[in-house]
């Protein structure tokens, strides 16, 4: 699964331009789907028929990763640039960034900001990608990058760029590899733009219509030095959400996630997150409505490029869904 | 094209029935199919010459920022509040006309001999701020001027050579273009035309209209902001008054899909049209609300650029009009579902 995981984080895909991730997960899931299509907003989706006695459930996990994109370039070939999604400051400076064609740049303060007393703003900020002038420069207004963030293995732990979301999909990936009989019609989503709208996923579970929407995301830990007071902590376990910033997840859905990891042996940690929210945010509004929870990886530097998650938390996940979808729901 | 009638209607978002009346009268015979659906919005039809062909959606918005009466004084001014987003800055001493049936009025203004030091620096808030209609007490105001009774800025149009300045160009522009394209001959594929309502406000009749047109993708028509003047810093504009029309990659409220982008900049560079790319990240479109409705609507944005608009008067050059028409025209006769493929 590690494999896997280097992989998914290693690869390009700022919500919008998910080409390369989407071509990445296809490959991935080969052979493990009944049927795989791609939605008109880009979303990858996966379906197992099951046995028929069961209901349909969307399992839906991000593919997509926040970025920067190119505002404007000066004559000196600085760019300017805006964020794609939730890009802070603080996680910008000093960090390089990766476009499509390959370019690579590092993002710095302008001279004149006082670095040791004031947090940037993203206005303050310049990408140099060694360009000698505007016409020399390779990439334009418009164009996406990513951050660099390498794959790093610490046995237990795990850092990289983008396991927001991407150690999701690898969670999802391994559920479609080991899961044997279900009785449910299993649409697996890995779905665009979550970032930015939410609306990959919302239009994908238009599409599905499910009986149940469960979402596979990160969610922030407070076990940092002075971190704000959050009942989340690496290594615990998965965490079942209970409500975010945008939703509150159906009681019956939560209740769900929690008999299946009671029922497979796995340690797990109730979840309520102050800011920010999943795809299951607006996976739950669709149609008529549609009964979602999520369940998170605890995460720490969510949207830096070095994300850490802990071996144990992914384990616990896959087998918390496994048992799930073994089951009557 | 009919940007005078167009930008002179009442349209506030919610009392839109101007704009449609001036738009029906524009497109009425160049279409199979017209209808108002619930919200407000106007549907036109115009089928497309191949059986084959796709329905596109193409919308532009008839409202535009306003105020609306929410109270009297006891002298007869109006208490207002404003209907989308309008810079307090801008208010203050502006003439408006009140309701349909156009009561003139003045938001009322301290003359400078009365004003104390610490106020000429100050933007004196909305709430502080009455629209003066001329009404001799409560009951004269409130009989001539209800309460929910709406404003809009009183603008005349007028040409200035090669450029235009009036009020609501934000997206009275695009109604513009989009009435051009019906006006004209038909394309391989239907056009699902909607002028939408209350997009100021929140994107309310273009979320109902895509859900209902159920196109197979979207073109969003707009005024968009030119901040192509003088600042301090070398720094990059949202667009420029004459360098054609304005191509959205990602703003606020939905990023672009790649393939319509791809279309309209090849487009747009074999017909020798200008284009610019409006700057990533500011404001939001109906495309907002399109793009997400059903199972998904590949969608783009295509903007005339517009000076000042959310204020009393803005100004526009013909030929970014008229390339946004032509840009347009291109890209629709270029269209196929190839454009709309992901992998």
């Amino acid at each position: 699964m590690k494999k896997t995981i280097e992989r998914l984080t290693q690869a390009f895909g700022p919500s919008g331009f998910e080409e390369r991730i989407r071509a990445l997960i296809r490959d991935e899931i080969a052979g493990l789907a009944d049927e795989v299509r791609v939605t008109p907003l880009g979303s990858l989706v996966a379906t197992r028929r099951g046995s028929g006695s069961g209901k349909r459930l969307m399992l839906a996990a991000h593919m997509d990763e926040i970025g920067v994109m190119v505002t404007y370039v000066d004559e000196k070939g600085f760019l300017r640039f805006t964020g794609i999604g939730g890009l802070f400051p603080g996680y910008c400076l000093g960090a390089r960034v990766v476009f499509e064609n390959g370019t690579v740049g590092v993002i710095d303060v302008e001279g004149k900001f006082d670095r040791r007393s004031k947090m940037p703003g993203l206005e303050d900020l310049y990408i140099d990608v060694g360009a000698r002038s505007r016409a020399d420069c390779p990439v334009r207004v418009g164009d996406a990058g990513g951050f660099v963030g390498p794959f790093v293995d610490r046995g237990q732990h795990l850092i990289a760029k983008t396991m927001d979301d991407r150690i999701g999909c690898a969670v999802l990936i391994e559920v479609m590899r080991r899961l044997q009989e279900t009785p449910h019609e299993v649409h697996v989503v890995f779905s665009s733009q979550e970032e930015t709208t939410l609306s990959g996923a919302q239009t994908a579970a238009f599409e599905i219509d499910p009986d149940i929407g469960i979402a596979v995301d990160v969610t922030g830990t407070g076990d940092r030095p002075e971190s704000r007071p959050v009942a989340v902590e690496l290594g615990k376990g998965p965490a079942v959400k209970v409500q975010d910033a945008w939703m509150v997840a159906h009681p019956r859905v939560r209740e769900l996630l929690v008999a299946a990891a009671e029922a497979a042996g796995v340690p797990y940690q109730m979840e309520v997150m102050e800011m920010g929210t999943t795809d299951a945010a607006t996976v739950q509004t669709v149609r008529a409505g549609v009964p979602s929870g999520c369940l998170s990886i605890p995460c720490r530097y969510i949207h830096s490029p070095n994300e850490l998650v802990d071996v144990g938390d992914v384990e616990g996940a896959v087998r918390v869904l496994l048992e799930l979808l073994r089951r009557e729901v | 094209m009919m940007l005078k009638e167009l930008a002179e209607a009442f349209g506030p978002s919610g009392n839109e029935k101007e704009v449609r009346a001036v738009l029906r009268g524009a497109v009425e015979g160049h279409v199979e199919q017209m209808w108002v659906d619930s919200l407000g919005s106007l549907h036109a039809v115009k089928k497309g010459t191949s059986s084959s062909g796709m329905r596109v959606l193409l919308t532009a918005h008839m409202d535009e920022v306003g105020l609306m009466v929410i109270g009297h004084d006891e002298k007869g001014g109006l208490r207002v509040r404003t209907i989308g987003g309008i810079d307090e800055r801008v208010l203050a001493g502006k003439a408006v006309w009140v309701g349909s049936e156009r009561i003139p009025g003045v938001i009322g203004l301290k003359p400078i001999h009365l004003l104390e030091k610490k106020e000429r620096s100050e933007v004196t808030p909305l709430r502080q701020l009455v629209i003066d209609i001329g009404a001799e007490g409560k009951e004269e105001a409130r009989r001539l001027a209800p309460v929910g009774t709406t404003a809009v800025f009183a603008t005349p149009f007028r040409e200035l050579g090669t450029a235009v300045m009036g009020k609501a160009f934000d997206d009275r522009a695009g109604c513009a273009v989009l009435a051009e394209l019906l006006r004209g001959e038909p394309f391989r594929h239907t056009l699902h035309a909607v002028f939408t309502v209350q997009e100021e406000v929140g994107l309310r009749g273009a979320r109902v209209a895509a859900y209902a047109a159920e196109p197979e993708c979207a073109f969003v028509l707009e005024g968009t902001i030119a901040d192509d003047l003088p600042r301090e810093k070398e720094g990059s504009p949202t667009s420029e008054l004459g360098k054609g029309p304005v191509i959205t990659v990602m703003d606020r409220s939905f990023t672009a899909h790649r393939g319509l982008l791809r279309l309209i900049v090849a487009a747009a560079e074999e017909a020798g049209i200008p284009y610019q790319f409006k700057q990533p990240g500011i404001g939001g479109t109906d495309a907002g609300a399109i793009h997400a409705a059903r199972s998904g609507v590949p969608s783009a944005a295509v903007a005339v650029p517009c000076r000042y608009i959310h204020g009393p008067a803005c100004l526009l050059q013909w030929s970014d009009l008229e390339h946004t028409a032509q840009l347009m025209r291109e890209t629709l006769t270029r269209l196929t579902r190839r454009a709309l493929r992901r992998d």
